[in-house]
């Protein structure tokens, strides 16, 4: 029982930061249809750079705050500089963000090195709090995290559904030409929703390097884990991410604490079955072709 | 829209018999440098330069025959050359005892069916998905493979992976020398530059270019076209499986990092490089990837390989999306101050 808790709690929060992770490639994809694989990279960029200001400051609020700025600036940058010049071109974007994401990774281990890293989180949320009704008692941090996508998710549900902005950028979703023509300054919107979205991976970075840990390869780790949740999910729904974020989230850590061998292959087997039965993900639209 | 046969550019003066002519010449050239080549050169030249770039450039040939005949990007192609070269350990034997110690002669045609039925499967998976999500299920596809030999012990060996593995004596011919290797893979490599060539022109390959640039006509008039695409990735399958034997037996050894992510995106690079259009492509693509694989280090300094690759391969696919080959056509034409004769024209 105390196995079965945990190792659901353990996947509740990894869910938390993989949706953290995916809601922004998802929303992303969602309505511009640019497809960025180099969001793996824009995770783990933000969390050495939040870590990097947290060694010079000390301070892990700070680190959060630039992780998640910096991020949300690079994608702008990517947006006005590279996706700006290739609109419904998915293949070209695929190939250009895989040749971004090789170089950055290369310079990220240039720069950082192949050490891990590991933030210290600051004391009001440290240490472990009793879970009531349970005779457990469980990492702040972890509660933490998921409380973060929470919050993140509900925000990002009501900025879409309930703002000016939001309905902006649902109506690009449906008719992008019709929104332009409307008057909307539909690059601007787009550097908006780039901007939010790379920034929600940036903050992944920090929070996740701090739950887990930033090193090589992780930036790989999660734009898979990313594809994964959202064609799960459902593409360019934030209510998919999350569904495809829970149910990927507890396969993980369910695999991995009763039958660690085949771990890997039972997020797999959800993929192929959703596929299989539907192609669009559980809550995604038919495509248009 | 193009047509089923816009392969060929079409010129209505003589440029078009000029070029057949000429064409020729090079052909022959080509071949018969092929065969000095290892006359010519040493051992590091004839395996490391030459083997090399006929194995990878046969897997990136499988991706080429997927992507620019189908339309269909997957990478999960090296995935497939890479359980190949599993199922040769794994059947054939390897040092320490490991593999099940079949004769070479079982081992490799069971490994190479293995690899291309497995193949077929990540077909009738994939051809489901159009576009990006084939992309991202073959990436997935690819990952989860390797996730799953690296955790495997009783049939992948987990992280040691298999090593000791040398190709069979055929016929009496040690395999082994680097000569006979390197004539071994340019038979294996013109075989399939053959086939995929052939494949532009046979009734199979045109439907195949049909259902990529026009999949509801081709619905309409009556064709399978899911079964067309996961014809395509079998026979692409065999091709990486036939790459993959190459490849295990030139590096002597296979392990999960043989099929990581980093291998898995170097054939995309390579068949993207030089170009998807034709089945010259990838070879050169895998020439140069190979030449900055062996002496970028020297260039350069320092260990930064993969900054310079992926620098080259993001200018290539920001000016020139058709590779190599698609500079080489822009500067013909230059050349010939005359507008550019066949416009390729790309499904979306």
């Amino acid at each position: 029982m105390t196995l079965f808790l945990l190792t659901l709690l353990n996947g509740l929060t990894l869910a938390g930061l993989y949706f953290l992770v995916a809601s922004g490639f998802s929303l992303v994809f969602g309505l511009m249809r640019n497809i960025n694989l180099a969001h793996g990279s824009l995770y783990l960029l933000g969390g050495y750079i939040g870590y990097s200001t947290f060694r010079a400051t000390g301070s892990w609020e700070l680190g959060v705050v630039v992780g998640t700025l910096s991020m949300a600036a690079a994608g702008v940058l990517l947006q006005y500089f590279i996706f700006r010049f290739m609109e419904g071109e998915e293949l070209r974007q695929t190939l250009v963000t895989i040749a971004l994401s090789i170089v950055a990774a290369d310079l990220m281990l240039w720069y950082w090195g192949g050490t891990a890293y590991q933030f210290t989180t600051p004391d009001w949320i440290r240490g472990a709090v009793s879970l009531p009704f349970t005779p457990l008692r469980y990492p702040t941090y972890r509660l933490a995290i998921l409380v973060a996508a929470v919050v993140v998710g509900i925000a990002l549900w009501l900025f879409l559904n309930r703002t000016r902005i939001g309905m902006m950028v649902r109506a690009g979703v449906d008719d992008k030409d019709m929104l332009a023509a409307s008057g909307v300054n539909v690059q601007l919107l787009f550097c908006v929703t780039f901007a939010i979205g790379a920034g929600l991976a940036g903050l992944a970075g920090v929070l996740g390097g701090s739950y887990l840990s930033l090193a090589p390869g992780e930036d790989m780790r999660f734009l898979l884990a990313s594809l994964i949740v959202v064609i799960v999910g459902g593409m360019g729904s934030i209510v998919g991410a999350g569904i495809g974020a829970v149910l990927i989230g507890l396969t993980e850590q369910f695999g991995l604490a009763y039958a660690p061998a085949y771990a890997p292959v039972y997020t797999f087997l959800i993929l192929v079955f959703v596929l299989a039965f539907r192609p669009q993900g559980i809550v995604g639209r038919p495509l248009q072709s | 829209m193009a047509s089923v046969l816009d392969e060929t550019p079409r010129t209505n003066d003589g440029t078009l018999a000029r070029l057949v002519r000429s064409l020729r010449w090079y052909y022959v050239a080509m071949i018969a440098f092929l065969l000095i080549y290892p006359l010519i050169t040493g051992g590091f030249w004839t395996v490391q330069i030459g083997a090399q770039t006929l194995i990878l450039g046969t897997i990136a040939l499988s991706l080429m025959l997927l992507a620019g005949y189908g339309g269909m990007v997957s990478l999960s192609q090296l995935t497939i050359a890479g359980l190949a070269g599993y199922m040769i350990a794994v059947f054939g034997g390897a040092s320490g005892g490991l593999g099940l110690g079949w004769p070479p002669f079982v081992a490799i045609p069971m490994a190479i069916a293995v690899a291309t039925l497995f193949a077929t499967l990540v077909g009738v998976i994939s051809v489901r998905t159009e576009g990006i999500y084939t992309i991202m299920i073959t990436l997935a596809v690819g990952m989860a493979f390797y996730f799953f030999v690296l955790q495997n012990r009783e049939i992948f060996n987990a992280f040691d992976g298999f090593a000791g593995l040398r190709p069979p004596l055929v016929l009496g011919i040690n395999m082994r020398e680097a000569n006979n290797f390197y004539f071994f893979c340019l038979a294996i490599a013109g075989f399939g530059y053959c086939l995929v060539l052939y494949l532009s022109r046979a009734p199979f390959g045109l439907a195949l270019q049909a259902v990529r640039d026009n999949p509801r006509r081709m619905r309409a008039l009556g064709f399978n076209i899911q079964a067309h695409r996961v014809a395509a990735h079998a026979l692409a399958g065999f091709l990486a499986a036939l790459g993959g034997m190459l490849l295990v037996w030139m590096n002597g050894q296979i392990s999960p990092g043989s099929v990581g992510i980093a291998p898995l995106i170097s054939i995309l690079i390579i068949a993207i490089l030089g170009g998807i259009r034709h089945p010259v492509g990838p070879f050169i693509g895998a020439l140069i990837f190979v030449l900055l694989d062996n002496f970028a280090m020297q260039l350069i300094g320092g260990d930064r390989f993969n900054t310079v690759i992926g620098l080259i391969f993001l200018v290539i696919v920001l000016f020139s999306p058709d590779g190599v080959l698609g500079l080489w056509k822009m500067f013909r034409n230059r050349l010939r101050r005359q507008p550019q004769d066949s416009v390729e024209s790309r499904t979306e």
